[in-house]
């Protein structure tokens, strides 16, 4: 492994640093979106401070305990005629302590053309599949941005052309991704990390096409009367890589992202049967060590009306079994338990809590989730996010975790 | 089947017309229900603006804003898609319902941060819609089979002969009430008042209407509907602007597909 330096990626973008690319292509779309503005489109978008601070020490020295950043989205949408429309939408952060964490991402850029029965969309776009709460298992098509949350919920912008013909049985959707993002992870100052840090300047591909590989992808799904089921195949560069100990020139060891070519299977599942909805998600991948197969179901109940108020609290029981080899490619969602509330008040200021805790089975390693959030005023949205790693043993995968116990503070104002 | 059903009650309303001194409270009082509807059947459909002020009992305000598009369905509930464009924080969520005259409806809400389709659970018909005074049954397509009926009497409301009767919920146990007590004008079939009773049977609402248009020459809508909460308090205003009927809405205007893209 020691001599598999990579090369560097077979790109003209790369030629240029990447965060002075990154600073230029925002500047050029700060200037972008009160043009578009002027032309009669519709422009919206947020600003919001954040301030992160954990309670330890990390792992590594070089990691600090508290952090805070600004960051915004800009949105463009602009219908050209009544069948034809391009939205753009573009993300920065600048994070005080994490050079890594400090990014820029073209959401979206897209154009989308709209017929009686099917619709294309060709550009930077972003699409969800999935159904459960906890663990996202079949969200394939765009990239994690890790940086932005462990959740795995932020995700980058993927070119791509999308294709979706809906007819009374359904739909299908046809996916061509010309061009691969590779994932995000936090640098040497930041959090959430494995002890070495990732190379993201240098990563290694299985394709010799490496991220210019043809990913394809067909997907069906449709509604019945008491739920609603989809079914994909998924054809291309895996989208999680395997983190390949490694060394860079001056010898300092480092983890380098392997991308591996894959197939994977997947279905997803929405039920719905008086109080109660069912959850499901699973996969079945080729392509990473041996083949494996990953599932993840539960139910979401519903007390309405919580003692004769307007508030509502929901019950969440999730689990996730994952058989992939975990030596290759480890997920902290091996054999899992997870249980959640969810109390929204159905307040003027849509106050909603929801705890969650995870349990793995295999372990004793808990994880303790808590989201707040609350709106103040009519413009500004204040969130609060605590996480708990609590007995995590040093053989776990999520031992990187252990640390990172932490409480974040956000105010977004919408404009 | 629930046009058989329909003409059926009909062709019995009809009948029973001409034999009026036979007619009981209740037969009236679906008569009523049934004309209201047929008054409204054939629309195909409209879209429209609404403007939702909520209001707490100190008085303070807080506007949302939400565009609606409503698709008549034959034989069944209708098809309907809510946009919200404010609080801006919420931008671009939408909700997709298929009302259904029996059972429960189907809905659907999208997620414009995750770009997520999530399936919602309809049975809580009592839940409150964006924390307003209305509830998911108020907003729902009135289907005269969610209801049983009872005429009570004819009594003038704001210069107007009315019609005033009560209505059951047929899924008690789901619905927030145990009765409503509904103003319907002789002329037109417009409501224009409403008492909840609540599981207490005490008064818990009222919604009154006003600022009612004629579309099509045929298709009434009101401006505005005012809900007040009597044991809060608090109260919701929705006003209505820019009705637009016979915009040439599918059925492919109203599936996931379209939920995604909507804005």
């Amino acid at each position: 492994m020691h001599d598999k330096r990579p090369k560097k990626a077979n790109s003209p973008f790369f030629s240029l640093p990447r965060k002075f690319l990154q600073a230029n292509l925002f500047c050029t779309l700060l200037t972008f979106f009160p043009a578009g503005n002027a032309l009669g489109a519709e422009v919206d978008g947020d600003l919001s401070l954040q301030g992160r601070l954990f309670l330890h020490d990390g792992a590594s020295s070089s990691q600090q305990d508290a952090s805070a950043s600004v960051a915004t989205n800009l949105e463009l949408y602009h219908e050209v005629t009544t069948d034809f429309s391009l939205t753009l939408a573009a993300f920065y952060r600048l994070d005080s302590s994490d050079n890594d964490r400090t990014h820029a991402d073209l959401r979206e850029a897209n154009l989308l053309y709209l017929a009686d029965n099917w619709q294309l969309r060709v550009g930077f776009g972003r699409v969800f599949w999935g159904a459960t709460e906890f663990v996202h298992l079949v969200d394939i098509i765009n990239q994690t941005d890790l940086v932005e949350a462990l959740d795995g919920e932020e995700k980058l912008g993927q070119p791509m052309a999308h294709l979706v013909i809906a007819e009374d049985w359904g739909s299908v959707e046809g996916f061509v991704m010309p061009w691969f993002r590779e994932r995000t992870f936090p640098g040497d100052k930041g959090r959430f990390r494995s002890p070495l840090a990732v190379d993201t300047d240098h990563p290694l591909y299985e394709s010799s096409s490496e991220e210019q590989h043809l990913d394809l992808a067909l997907r069906y799904n449709t509604s019945l009367a008491n739920g609603d089921i989809g079914l994909y195949y998924f054809n291309g560069t895996a989208r999680d890589p395997v983190l390949l100990f490694s060394f860079d020139p001056a010898g300092a060891p480092l983890l380098s992202p392997y991308y591996e070519q894959i197939g994977q299977s997947g279905l997803d599942l929405q039920l719905v049967a008086g109080e109660w909805l069912f959850k499901g998600e699973a996969l079945y991948r080729i392509g990473q060590s041996h083949s494996f197969a990953a599932t993840t179901f539960g139910f979401e109940y519903t007390f309405p009306g919580l003692g004769d108020s307007l508030m509502d609290l929901g019950l969440i029981g999730e689990y996730v079994y994952d058989d992939r080899d975990q030596e290759w490619l480890p997920t902290i969602y091996d054999n899992d338990l997870m249980a959640g509330l969810r109390l929204s008040l159905n307040d003027i200021a849509d106050s909603t809590i929801l705890l969650g805790v995870i349990q793995d089975l295999d372990t004793s390693a808990i994880i303790i989730g808590l989201e707040a959030s609350r709106r103040l005023g009519d413009n500004i949205r204040l969130n609060l996010d605590a996480s708990f790693f609590l007995n995590i043993s040093s053989q776990d995968p999520a031992y990187s975790l252990a640390a990172d116990d932490f409480l974040l503070l956000e105010m977004i104002w919408y404009f | 089947m629930k046009l058989l059903l329909t003409t059926l009650l009909f062709c019995m309303t009809a009948f029973h017309a001409s034999s009026a001194f036979s007619e009981t409270a209740e037969e009236k009082g679906l008569a009523i229900a049934i004309e209201a509807k047929l008054r409204d059947k054939g629309f195909i459909d409209y879209t429209a603006d609404m403007e939702m002020i909520l209001r707490n009992r100190q008085g303070n305000e807080s506007r949302r804003s939400i565009r609606i598009k409503t698709l008549e369905v034959a034989d069944d509930g209708d098809k309907s898609l809510s946009i919200f464009d404010t609080p801006k924080d919420v931008k671009g969520t939408a909700f997709l319902s298929f009302s259904h005259t029996v059972g429960d409806d189907d809905q659907w809400l999208y997620l414009p941060a995750l770009k997520r389709v999530k399936r919602i659970n309809s049975r809580n018909k009592s839940g409150s819609f964006m924390g307003s005074e209305f509830a998911y049954e108020d907003i729902a397509s009135q289907e005269v089979e969610k209801y049983a009926y009872k005429h009570l009497r004819a009594e003038q409301y704001q210069g107007q002969d009315c019609f005033v009767g009560e209505s059951y919920p047929v899924d008690k146990n789901n619905s927030g009430y145990t009765k409503r007590i509904t103003w319907t004008d002789k002329e037109e079939y417009r409501v224009l008042k409403v008492e909840y009773y609540d599981r207490k049977q005490s008064l818990l609402k009222t919604l009154t209407t006003g600022g009612h248009q004629q579309y099509l020459g045929k298709y009434w809508r009101p401006a505005m509907m005012q809900m007040i909460n009597h044991q809060t308090g608090k109260s919701t205003t929705l006003l209505w602007k820019n009705y637009q009927f016979r915009t040439g809405l599918t059925d492919n205007d109203f599936n996931s597909t379209s939920l995604k893209r909507a804005r």
